[in-house]
């Protein structure tokens, strides 16, 4: 994706006030915005929020939330609350694996899906839960997992 | 305001978009305008209803005449049989399970029939995107009532005789909290409510941001009043919810708009105001010092309590925490009582604070039950009154192991407990707790090893790291529960992983740690016959550890039915599966990594765990 570290960083710290303690605030838009927290913008919005770099990145790591490596088009995360685990979540992220070749946390080559485990998304009557993007979709089967898979890949 | 024949209630809970609820109420409005009688019927998209294994679901007012499991195919039929001709669809109606006749009403249906609304008490009746049908149903009355003819003592007061705990989870006297708050030294003082509902498996708060956000506005407004010298409220919501994040914003904006937030509410010199924080993935954060530091810009680290944070919190000045459920129940004591909400529930609270549990707490019933969703009982209901009456007994007829309540932090209870009445105290002397109240039910199809594992390994990935009980402790468990699982498990471990979850409990820094063995210490004590099973049969009983199982595969079937698809030799990662396709195939146990993946790909159902 193209995007001017400056005027991310600009534009997102003033959406803010330029206030230091809203540093996590800012750093979810522009995860929001370009998928991941590219190390020039954080470089960047270090100088326009006054936060030593260092504390940025000690951010960035400690949360879930963030990034630091690109991710693929489409984020399929699988929740992994108590009933999606009870209900089998595990199993479909091994066929989420198989499926698309590739190991729970990673990218595809083409940069179109990642695989990731979330924390429970709190829509535990539909069980096991998968979210992609912005959809929501359950009670997933192992046995639907391709089909999900080809409905974003034709998109 | 119009008067129409029939409302339309469609459920826009985050469960019940999701399967197509905005879908059918676009195509309802749409065939009502077909059959012109846009000014007979009204479309109402409203908050979670907390059924939501059952939706997509409509609710018809002023009967209450309850559809579920909607799709927009069924819109046609409901307007032109229900709507214009007043017979309701049958086949779209709840049926119990392992009954024919449908129940039409929502009243008197088991689920909701059994519940005391206070803190949901307008779910599925208001849109939570208008702040008109929010004062409709008498909110922000109990703010008028507070501001115009009360004393902040007064309101303190009233707290104090409802008996109200915190619903988070640790059960702290709220109206002591709120009085520590107001003695403490400062004259900038904070509000917070903690919306990181972080526990898998629990979804109350959600459900009350998405379903009515007014009514935690209005109780933080409330408590901000009391206490005094706050200016400003921070909810502090998790980034998983964005749908609760939209209808908060949503709310404030309104609130502000009315008069309601700001500078000079209702003419009184009172001001104060609310900002949205946005958690970032990390559990920790729900830990009220973690989540300050959240709010102040940090890393969620918490701090040891020596000074609580209503004398020291955020910014270091005095700051009130309390839960979304909690802050929801205020206003309704303001409006009928402390006394009133004292009357429900368990023990006595006139003389100590901690001698019962009052009023009413809400569950998130999930796992193996027929009826999952949200569900609002009084305290001191038993168990089983929650998972068999409401919850309509387990799925597909299976034995009931154990309920786990209180997420990660709480224990499981076994079925010789079940009869145990719902209250904080009695929930922790059998070693688990009340927790924000999530309520996962297992059947005998689960390993209670696997479940103990599932939420050590959560909350070992959740732990911050800063003190070493937590960060070590919970690691060195894990790796003797994944020895278990594995099979190379001996009865010492047993013994150690005792040992290390009491010195973890113990030594901890916050409560995530101290809490974190819970699930470990219930399930040893409660089902120590399981961890044998693993530990000395090498087996386990409900085949869910995979390392333990030996895969079959069942020749009749693999040829008669799928004619040896070859679909297991496909995927499995370490060619231990013989055969050619048409032919009989067979699983080489030598080479078997005992994945499952075959068990888990086979159309036919022919491979089988011995």
């Amino acid at each position: 994706m193209e995007y001017s570290a400056i005027e991310v960083a600009k534009k997102v710290s003033n959406r803010w006030g330029n206030k230091p303690e809203n540093i996590i605030e800012m750093m979810h838009d522009i995860q929001t915005e370009l998928n991941y927290l590219p190390k020039d913008v954080l470089y960047e919005i270090s100088k326009y929020a006054n936060v030593p770099i260092s504390k940025i990145f000690n951010i960035a790591t400690f949360y879930n939330a963030f990034s630091l490596k690109p991710k693929g088009k489409y984020k399929i995360c699988v929740c992994m609350g108590t009933p999606c685990h009870a209900l089998g979540a595990p199993r479909i992220v091994s066929a989420l694996e198989r499926e698309l070749d590739i190991k729970c946390g990673e990218t595809t080559k083409d940069m179109k899906f990642s695989v990731e485990i979330t924390g429970c998304v709190g829509t535990c009557g539909l069980a096991p839960v998968v979210v992609i993007n912005e959809d929501l979709y359950g009670p997933v089967q192992v046995s639907s997992v391709p089909k999900l898979i080809k409905k974003y890949d034709s998109k | 305001m119009k008067n129409y024949r029939l409302q339309l209630m469609v459920c826009a809970g985050t469960a019940c978009v999701s399967n197509h609820s905005l879908e059918i109420k676009e195509a309802l409005e749409k065939e009502i305008q077909n059959h012109h009688i846009e000014n007979e019927a009204q479309v109402v998209q409203t908050g979670c209803n907390g059924f939501c294994g059952a939706g997509p679901i409509l609710v018809v007012q002023p009967d209450g005449i309850f559809y579920q499991l909607l799709k927009v195919t069924d819109v046609k039929l409901i307007v032109e049989e229900h709507l214009i001709k007043g017979r309701p669809v049958k086949k779209l109606l709840y049926t119990p399970p392992e009954e024919k006749t449908p129940i039409p009403k929502l009243s008197d249906i088991p689920f909701f029939a059994e519940q005391t609304l206070i803190a949901l008490r307008n779910r599925g009746l208001i849109d939570p995107e208008s702040i008109d049908d929010y004062i409709a149903r008498g909110g922000y009355k109990a703010l008028a009532k507070v501001l115009t003819s009360m004393t902040p003592d007064e309101v303190l007061n009233e707290i104090k005789i409802s008996g109200l705990r915190g619903r988070g989870g640790g059960g702290f006297p709220t109206g002591v909290k709120w009085e520590t708050c107001k003695k403490a030294h400062g004259d900038e003082k904070y509000v917070i409510c903690n919306a990181d509902e972080g526990d898998p498996g629990a979804f109350m708060d959600r459900s009350i941001i998405e379903g009515d956000p007014h009514s935690v506005i209005e109780g933080m407004i409330i408590g901000a009043y009391a206490i005094e010298n706050v200016k400003q409220g921070y909810i502090y919501v998790r980034m998983e919810y964005p749908l609760a994040i939209k209808r908060f914003q949503i709310a404030i904006n309104q609130a502000r708009e009315y008069g309601l937030l700001g500078k000079n509410i209702f003419d009184k010199g009172f001001d104060f105001d609310i900002e949205i924080r946005r958690g970032a993935g990390a559990f920790v954060c729900g830990e009220s010092t973690a989540l300050m530091a959240s709010i102040e810009g940090k890393p969620g680290e918490p701090r040891a309590k020596y000074i609580h944070t209503v004398e020291k919190g955020l910014w270091d000045k005095p700051t009130c925490l309390n839960n979304v459920e909690t802050w929801a129940n205020v206003p309704q004591i303001i409006l009928r009582g402390g006394k009133w909400f004292a009357s429900i529930g368990t023990g006595d609270v006139s003389e100590d604070p901690w001698g019962g549990s009052k009023g009413t707490k809400v569950f998130s019933l999930a796992g193996k039950v027929n009826n999952t969703g949200l569900v609002e009982v009084p305290m001191g209901i038993t168990l089983r009154d929650i998972i068999f009456r409401i919850g309509g007994g387990i799925r597909d007829g299976k034995k009931f192991k154990a309920v786990q309540t209180g997420g990660p932090s709480g224990g499981f209870i076994p079925e010789s407990l079940i009869d145990l009445p719902v209250d904080y105290e009695e929930l922790t002397k059998v070693g688990s707790m009340m927790g924000s109240g999530g309520m996962v039910v297992t059947d005998e199809e689960n390993c209670i090893v696997d479940m103990a594992k599932y939420f050590l390994a959560f909350t070992q990935a959740e732990s911050c790291g800063k003190c070493i009980p937590c960060r070590e402790g919970t690691k060195r468990m894990l790796d003797i529960l994944e020895k278990i699982t594995a099979g190379h498990g001996t009865e010492e471990d047993l013994i150690l992983l005792e040992e290390l979850s009491n010195a973890v409990v113990e030594s901890s820094l916050c409560a995530l740690g101290g809490s974190a063995p819970n699930p470990v210490l219930t399930s040893l004590k409660y089902f120590r016959d399981e961890y044998e099973a693993h530990v000395k049969g090498k087996t386990c009983p409900a085949h869910i550890c995979r390392q333990l199982n030996v895969y079959k595969i069942d020749e009749k079937v693999c040829l008669e039915i799928g004619h040896g698809c070859d679909v297991c030799k496909k995927y499995c990662p370490d060619g231990a599966i013989i055969g050619e396709r048409k032919k009989v195939h067979y699983i080489d146990p030598a080479k078997c990594g005992k994945c499952g993946a075959c068990y888990d790909v086979c159309n036919f159902n022919a491979i089988y765990i011995e």
